[in-house]
């Protein structure tokens, strides 16, 4: 009934891929820009080390007697140690020239003279981090200029960025992982408010078209009006088209009518048997063609409300008798009683106008097919589920044709003379199925036919 | 009895109307809500017959004036419309009852005579004749005091004859005022029932003669 | 006396190359077809029985055991480091220089304390102390010195007894004499005022512990300073003439270390064998290993053991050397 929809994505997968990759984005961003920082931090831990360790050897300097003494203090190269065993490298260079130390570590030059300050150069096949300064050194008789590098692996430092690496990948892994739930929260959060429209729209019964008042997110405020406009809309043309159907029935069956009292009122004045054979014929094909488009437009009407079954809680005994009255001046005409049997009280849940209608076929069809002065019995019983049987006295269902006459526009082989579009069993089936029950057809051993509504 | 029709299809009023008159009623006709409130307001009718589409209005709204102005005749609804909805709000807003477009004649009397005889009193219909009391509404025969069951169809038949005593009815006019379009019976079948009224009518001065090759006449005395 | 001791001087030099006398030994394993080459501050009576039970372990090898003094063996390194599988040395500066200078190769699965190795490349595997040693005769009824000021106090007392009968490591040949020297001259100025005592008792200078001990026992000199107690422990257990005394002022602790060294051809075998070495001082059963195991204890916390670090360096440095042996000259010879 309900057409397949083509999906394009989905809301929630669109809107949990935008928050968590934003997500990730900005959990990697804070990871590169943590990490940054804490090079620079532990690079400048180090660099504040190197040129301690340079100072105290440069202080250490001196000229005696024209010649450069150094007496490098312990701690110049102990406060270098790190949990890496980094290595170290130094030279001292008296202009240029290579005093004490280790041969080719000089900063790259730059223009010339030896820069003073912090490089990362590569020596002995390793990278240093080197660490420069330079003094004057003035004796009795001449000045002269000692330049004091000092230079350490970087193991440590990388050990250390490892560390804060890994915390800072924790940290934005972390951020993620929150942004994650907060993503599904807001997701659902969100979607939670496109289900709940939908859960009200899906719940309303089929006849509700009113607009929709409860408070929504200013948001769908669009949808909802739009919904709204269109539910008006829908409801006009269904009122519309409602009041086309009456109108048209009104217009077609009004001049039958018509035609069938003039008929009718000519029958009585007509004696020749063949004019009143042709008078008889016609308002039977009149009555045919009324009754046919009467109950196709019960039965659309049956298909379009069982999808949304329109429950109440009824008493099924209180149904049938009114039913029964209203038949009671047909079934007088023809002489042929409508007995009701059974419980006093039967309440159930379903949807009345249905129900009526079923019975009211099924109340139909036997009176068509029992013999004058006879009894047509209506049994209500709610053992072991509720049940309305409605039994004849007529010549009962031809045994062939048991299974197919709810079929839709099959009526029995023997039903030639009675006027009915042999829809009457098949809106009471539809009207059983919808109802979760089942109709059943049976033949009475003392003659006459049985249908019973189980539901 | 009187009957009120509103009903705009002149052509279907005409034939209704005729058809009514024929049965030996009295009908007067309006084609729009204006003058069927004018009319109920100012005659007094056994029973009105509404149709639903009018061109000044729905019929339901005629219903809702007619029943909160405190008027109590009984109405059936003449409806072209066959959903079941329809029809109980129609009863919910006071009809009697109703029929649909197109009817048969004899379901629209059979119709009238069971709204009739729930709201009517008892007696007000009686007609007496050679010692048997005879009720149609009710659907009641007395003969010297005591009740006589009738069934649907001898009671119509009797009806026949009392409200048109000596009158030569053809088997051929029983029968079409006896069994409806989709009777499959014969003509032949009104014999048995003037035989069966003939039993009925044993304890009376009423009688009823076979005119060979004409029919059927009720007779008194 | 004087004039011989000037004459000592001058000839210790050459007495010394000629003295400083490689012992090279080869220990055959079973079936060996592959040879690992040890170059060695450590005597080969100390190591044998640890070759001789790890070739038992390991069948197809063979170990060539070079023994040089420690500072011969940096030379010798450093102008060969493709030669050798193994170095040790007592010298733990000059080790950890060679590590420094990227002469040794890391082993990592060798899980050992921090103090006790260095880049994962230097391994310490024993915990030996200087030691004074003295002849027992010479302090007959006398106090025995426990510290260096009473050793000071002592030469005072009775500088006939002494002269001309003091030893110690001559630390211009000797590089572990001179780490010895250097870390006490770090700790303590007490060191130098020893120095110039021993100085003027016409001190004798010596390359190695061996010889020193030697001289100990024939009674030729009465204290011996800075010697490796390891050593003298080694012979005691025969000679009861001999006291040692670790000094309980400021210990001097020296770790002896090994490397592999990266350019060895056959570094895995070698990295195995350090890691022997290290699961044998562990188990410190004294005929295995004769020599004194790492002392974890003292290890962790103690200053008095000399700590693997890049302050290793500071003395080698080529103007503080100079500085300092122009210092240590003038203690010891005075005006010699």
């Amino acid at each position: 009934m309900v057409e397949a929809v083509p999906v394009s994505g989905s809301l929630r997968g669109r809107l949990m891929i935008t928050l968590i990759g934003g997500a990730a984005v900005l959990a990697l961003l804070l990871f590169l820009a943590l990490r940054s920082y804490a090079a620079q931090v532990a690079q400048e831990g180090q660099d504040s080390i190197l040129r301690a360790s340079v100072a105290s050897i440069l202080d250490a300097a001196v000229l005696r007697r024209g010649q450069v003494e150094i007496d490098i203090p312990y701690a110049s190269f102990s406060m270098l140690s790190t949990a890496s065993d980094d290595r170290v490298f130094y030279a001292v260079h008296q202009d240029q020239t290579l005093v004490s130390g280790y041969e080719g570590l000089l900063p790259a030059a730059d223009g010339g003279a030896a820069q003073d300050g912090f490089q990362t150069i590569d020596f002995l096949n390793t990278s240093l981090r080197l660490a420069t300064a330079s003094r004057m050194l003035v004796g009795e008789s001449d000045r002269t200029r000692i330049t004091v590098s000092v230079g350490q692996t970087q193991d440590a430092l990388a050990g250390t960025l490892n560390r804060i690496s890994r915390n800072a990948a924790y940290f934005g892994a972390g951020f993620f992982a929150l942004a994650v739930v907060l993503s599904l929260w807001a997701t659902s959060a969100t979607i939670g408010q496109l289900k709940r429209l939908t859960t009200s729209v899906a719940r309303r019964g089929p006849q509700d078209l009113s607009p929709f008042a409860k408070p929504v997110p200013s948001e769908m405020l669009p949808l909802v009006r739009s919904l709204n406009s269109l539910m008006g809309r829908l409801d006009q043309s269904l009122n519309q088209s409602e009041d086309f159907i009456a109108e048209a029935a009104h217009r077609v069956r009004t001049p039958l009518a018509t035609v069938r009292s003039y008929a009718e009122a000519t029958l009585q004045r007509v004696n020749r048997g063949e004019n009143r054979e042709a008078l008889r014929s016609m308002i039977r094909a009149i009555d045919e063609s009324s009754r046919a488009a009467g109950q196709l437009l019960d039965h659309a009407m049956i298909t379009f409300r069982a999808d949304h079954l329109d429950k109440q809680d009824i008493d099924l005994v209180e149904l049938v008798q009114d039913l029964v009255l209203r038949l009671t001046p047909v079934a007088d005409m023809r002489d042929v009683d409508l007995r009701v049997h059974g419980a006093a009280q039967l309440p159930y849940s379903g949807d009345p106008i249905l129900l009526q209608n079923a019975v009211r076929n099924v109340i139909d069809n036997a009176l068509k097919y029992a013999p004058t002065e006879s009894a047509v019995d209506i049994s209500l019983s709610d053992e072991p589920l509720p049940q309305i049987q409605i039994c004849d006295q007529g010549p009962g269902f031809p045994p062939a044709e048991m299974d197919t006459l709810a079929s839709r526009f099959k009526r029995g082989n023997n039903a030639e003379g009675i006027i009915g579009s042999g829809l009457g069993l098949t809106i009471a089936q539809d009207v059983a199925v919808a109802h979760g029950g089942t109709l059943t057809l049976t033949n009475r051993v003392e003659g006459g036919a049985c249908v019973s509504l189980q539901l | 009895m009187k009957f009120l029709l509103v009903e705009d299809n002149a052509e279907l009023a005409k034939a209704i109307s005729s058809r009514m008159k024929f049965d030996g009623h009295v009908v007067d006709h309006a084609d729009k809500i204006g003058d069927a409130i004018a009319f109920s307001e100012t005659g007094e009718y056994d029973l009105i017959l509404l149709d639903i589409m009018l061109p000044d209005g729905d019929g339901r709204s005629f219903l809702k004036q007619h029943r909160s102005g405190g008027q109590d005749t009984p109405v059936i609804v003449l409806t072209a419309r066959s959903q079941v909805s329809d029809r109980i709000s129609m009863l919910d807003l006071g009809a009697d009852d109703y029929v649909t477009k197109p009817f048969d004649h004899a379901e629209l009397q059979a119709r009238c005579r069971a709204v009739l005889r729930r709201k009517a009193g008892k007696g007000k219909t009686e007609i007496e004749l050679g010692g048997a009391v005879f009720d149609p509404v009710a659907g009641t025969l007395q003969i010297g005091g005591a009740a006589i069951g009738l069934r649907n169809r001898e009671l119509r038949l009797l009806e026949l004859f009392m409200n048109a005593p000596g009158q030569i009815f053809s088997k051929q006019k029983l029968f079409d005022r006896l069994f409806s379009i989709d009777d499959d019976a014969s003509e032949n079948a009104i014999e048995v029932y003037v035989g069966r009224l003939r039993k009925h009518l044993e304890g009376c001065d009423l009688r009823i003669t076979t005119l060979r090759g004409l029919g059927y006449r009720l007779d008194h005395g | 006396m004087r004039i011989l001791a000037a004459l000592a001087l001058w000839i210790w030099p050459l007495l010394a190359t000629a003295q400083e006398w490689e012992d090279q030994q080869r220990f055959e394993g079973t079936e060996a077809t592959r040879t690992l080459r040890v170059l060695s501050s450590t005597d080969t009576s100390f190591f044998a029985p640890i070759i001789q039970r790890f070739l038992r372990e390991q069948s197809g090898w063979a170990i060539e055991y070079f023994v040089h003094s420690t500072a011969e063996i940096d030379t010798r390194f450093r102008g060969n480091p493709t030669e050798y599988d193994l170095v040790i040395s007592s010298a733990m500066d000059l080790q950890l220089k060679l590590a420094n200078d990227g002469f040794a190769a890391q082993i990592n699965d060798i899980d050992h304390p921090d103090w006790a190795q260095w880049r994962q490349s230097l391994f310490a595997f024993t915990t030996e102390p200087a030691a004074i040693v003295i002849n027992r005769a010479a302090f007959a009824r006398q106090d025995i010195p426990q510290t260096r000021q009473d050793l000071i106090r002592a030469l005072r007392a009775r500088p006939e007894v002494f002269r001309g009968r003091l030893g110690t490591y001559d630390v211009r040949q000797s590089a572990l004499g001179y780490l010895f020297a250097t870390q006490d001259a770090r700790a303590s100025e007490t060191f130098w005022r020893l120095m110039e005592v021993m100085g003027g008792l016409d001190i004798r200078l010596y390359c190695c512990s061996g010889e020193m001990i030697d001289d100990l026992y024939t009674g030729k000199i009465a204290v011996a300073y800075n010697v490796l107690g390891s050593y003298a422990l080694a012979r005691r257990d025969t000679h009861d003439a001999l006291e040692i005394i670790l000094p309980s002022d400021f210990p001097t602790t020296m770790m002896r270390t090994a490397f592999v060294p990266s350019g060895a051809s056959n570094a895995q075998m070698g990295a195995e064998f350090i890691r022997y070495l290290i699961a044998l001082q562990s188990m410190a059963a004294p005929e295995d290993f004769p020599l004194p195991p790492l002392n974890l204890e003292q290890g962790s916390i103690a200053q008095s053991t000399i700590a693997l670090e890049p302050a290793l360096m500071t003395y080698l440095d080529r103007l503080k050397r100079r500085t300092f042996l122009k210092e240590w000259e003038s203690a010891i010879i005075q005006d010699r």
